[in-house]
């Protein structure tokens, strides 16, 4: 048995696992005795313990990563499990079809993308990825094979969606593109003074712009608190512009023995961030990877945390109260300074999510890093767990790593029926860690 | 466009290599011993651009099989310009010690098949005078080594038996490229961190392309591999037998 040790993005948690592979979308479930359990590990871009199945085994679905067909007239890609958006976007682009829902990265599998239910700038208008996935086989340790749908095994589908891999292995997917003209954004940046003129001008762009998506300076206090910029964009009509895509500029290659993200690097860069651009307002066109994907120009960004890795935390909250949550989430992140350079807030609109445990719903969400201090920010976690709590929200479990069970089955009340569907040899760190004692 | 034929096509290496070819809208001829690896293969290269895929099932120690497989892939792609053969097995140093018959098997698997495909093919390119035969040999044939000598000899015959077919070939203006990749890492352990000396299918592969377009002669794959072997070769006998390589 081929032993390796795997973490996941945020390095926080690195442990032994038992490695498995399948060679082929035909091939059979792998039989693991007599391990207890088994999880889909596709490229390891999930921040915490989801992806991680620590003392069992994990399935690598990277091997799985053949095209099946594309038909360049409607659109429709049906790839294996484990072919990357970075991929899909290579063959989809040059005939004009981008992905419908973009994360933040395009080092992601298509298979973690639905199993994540994904969701990108563009929520308030698309939903999630979920909600672009025509159909997928779902294969399961007893052997079964089960092609799922909105229409067809449609439970197994809701329960697949989000479902975090628990449910079994998707082989393959069909996934619906959506038509661009090409490579480039039309991005307008928008400086705004604090959290109420975010939620105004939001609302106000999310009429007329495709995306939306914030960053704030997550040390502003005061009258500043919530203060950041607005990003809105369209994909550009024409099909040929200036700009370059940026590909891997730059490579972390090795971890620095401590994390280089601190209170004096982060006040630095949140000032100058801040006061990037003369005007209140910018436009230009931007290449779609500096657009959607700035942070993989720097591969392995992660390492910069240091060797006690980093935390993200995401939340979002419903409903009218997210106002005042927000302003208190932001108080108290900016009152502790551990907050870090990826702050982002972002209207979640109202579609609703495919999956029994998708993370999103119509409401403000915030996300951000944190590096992993231990104590002292499991403190500060506790204290933003307790906003969200009481706001009726909840976080994400691809970016999460220690949220209490507690919290999570609040926020995920439909939990108890993922259990019918769970296969019963797949399990995850993250699952025994929320339901355990429940 | 370029006709490529490539034998052992589901090999880590060849499908990297196939990738590429497919991606610049090439057409290709995919022989393997599974025929729904080469079905799967077809599908996802004519998605990534390839012109055309064809596909037969084969395996290479069917001699008898080569000739009329040559004769179905020309009819196919309508000739071919470039070959890839990039089959072989990794044979279990230990077990062949132990067993005369397996010996044999692994070196008609790894060289003497090679050589058998390549006679018919070298005929066929030297009457037509174009094109460029690749062939996967290894570092391991630079010099016999107690670890993977079985192995280590079928890849320095594949090497030798090449290296007399460029020279053979040259004045008919046929390219043969003897390719030697060391440490592959395959898809087993594609997602971690393994020593520096390892290199990925897709690198490797883009430097089977790179070598077949400027129709080099030996490549070492990396290139460092180069400098490797010859440090090894380089080493006295009498030096050599005492170490533990």
């Amino acid at each position: 048995m081929l032993m390796q040790v795997v973490s996941s993005w945020g390095n926080v948690i690195r442990a032994e696992h038992a490695i498995f592979q399948l060679d082929s979308r035909y091939a059979p479930f792998p039989d693991i005795s007599p391990l207890p359990s088994i999880l889909p590990y596709g490229n390891g871009r999930s921040y915490g313990d989801s992806c991680l199945n620590t003392g069992a085994a994990l399935l690598q679905t990277r091997s799985l990563d053949k095209f099946i067909s594309f038909d360049p007239q409607a659109g429709t890609l049906t790839c294996e499990a484990g072919v990357l958006l970075e991929e899909v976007l290579r063959i989809a682009l040059p005939k004009g079809w981008f992905v419908p829902v973009s994360p933040g990265t395009q080092f992601v599998t298509v298979g973690g993308a639905i199993a994540n239910d994904v969701h990108g700038k563009n929520h308030h208008g698309y939903g999630t990825f979920g909600s672009h996935v025509k159909r997928f086989e779902l294969l399961r340790s007893d052997g079964s094979r089960r092609v799922c749908s909105p229409t067809e095994n449609s439970d197994w589908f809701g329960a697949t969606v989000g479902g975090l891999g628990l449910t079994g292995l998707i082989t393959w997917a069909e996934v619906q593109l959506r038509r661009v003209a090409g490579p480039y954004m039309d991005v307008e940046t928008i400086r705004f003074g604090n959290l109420d003129e975010f939620l105004a001008l939001s609302r106000e762009s999310d009429r007329d712009f495709e995306y939306t998506v914030a960053w704030v300076d997550c040390l502003g206090r005061g009258s500043s608190l919530g203060r950041g910029l607005l990003q809105r964009a369209n994909h550009a009509a024409a099909a040929a512009q200036p700009g370059k895509a940026h590909g891997a500029r730059f490579n972390m290659p090795f971890t620095p023995p401590v994390s280089l993200i601190n209170s004096a690097s982060l006040r630095l860069f949140n000032t100058a961030y801040y006061h990037r651009q003369w005007g209140d307002r910018k436009r230009a066109l931007q290449h779609y990877e500096s657009f959607f994907y700035p942070l993989d120009g720097i591969r392995n960004w992660n390492r910069l945390y240091g060797p006690r890795g980093l935390y993200q935390y995401q939340c979002v909250i419903p409903g009218p109260a997210g106002r005042d949550a927000t302003a208190g989430l932001l108080e108290s992140i900016a009152r502790s300074g551990f907050g870090s350079f990826l702050a982002v807030l972002k209207l979640f609109g109202p579609l609703s999510s495919p999956g029994m445990l998708s993370f999103p719903r119509e409401g403000i969400t915030l996300a951000l890093d944190f590096p992993n201090r231990g104590a002292p920010l499991e403190r500060l976690f506790r204290e933003l767990d307790a906003i969200v709590n009481a706001a009726g929200g909840r976080l994400y479990p691809a970016k999460d790593g220690r949220m209490p069970g507690e919290l999570f089955r609040a926020g995920y009340p439909r939990w108890r029926e993922l259990h019918q569907f769970m296969d019963p040899r797949c399990s995850s760190t993250f699952w025994r860690r929320v339901t355990e004692g429940a | 466009m370029r006709r490529v034929l490539i034998v052992g096509a589901a090999s880590a290496i060849a499908e990297a290599t196939a990738r590429i070819f497919a991606a610049r809208g090439d057409a290709l001829f995919l022989v393997g011993r599974k025929a729904q690896v080469l079905e799967a293969m077809a599908m996802d290269l004519k998605v990534r651009g390839a012109a055309q895929v064809g596909t037969e099932v084969l395996d290479a120690n069917d001699f008898a099989g080569h000739e009329p497989m040559l004769d179905r892939a020309q009819a196919l792609l309508g000739g071919l310009d470039t070959v890839l053969i990039a089959y072989g097995t990794l044979s279990d140093q230990k077990a062949c010690e132990a067993s005369a018959d397996l010996t044999v098997r692994e070196l008609t698997n790894n060289a003497v098949s090679v050589a058998a495909l390549l006679t018919p093919l070298a005929a066929r390119f030297e009457a037509q005078r174009k094109g460029a035969i690749a062939v996967i040999s290894s570092v391991a044939g630079d010099r016999g080594r107690q670890s993977n000598y079985v192995y280590g000899s079928a890849k320095s015959l594949v090497s030798t038996f090449t290296s007399g077919m460029r020279q053979r070939l040259a004045k008919s203006g046929v390219a043969v490229i003897t390719l030697k990749p060391g440490f592959v890492d395959t898809p087993m352990t594609a997602a971690f961190s393994k020593g520096a000396l390892w290199a990925k299918p897709h690198q490797v592969g883009a430097g089977i392309v790179r070598a077949i377009d400027r129709s080099a002669n030996v490549v070492y794959l990396p290139w460092f591999w180069r400098l490797i072997m010859l440090v090894i070769r380089s080493i006295p006998e009498r030096v050599f037998v005492r170490l533990k390589l």
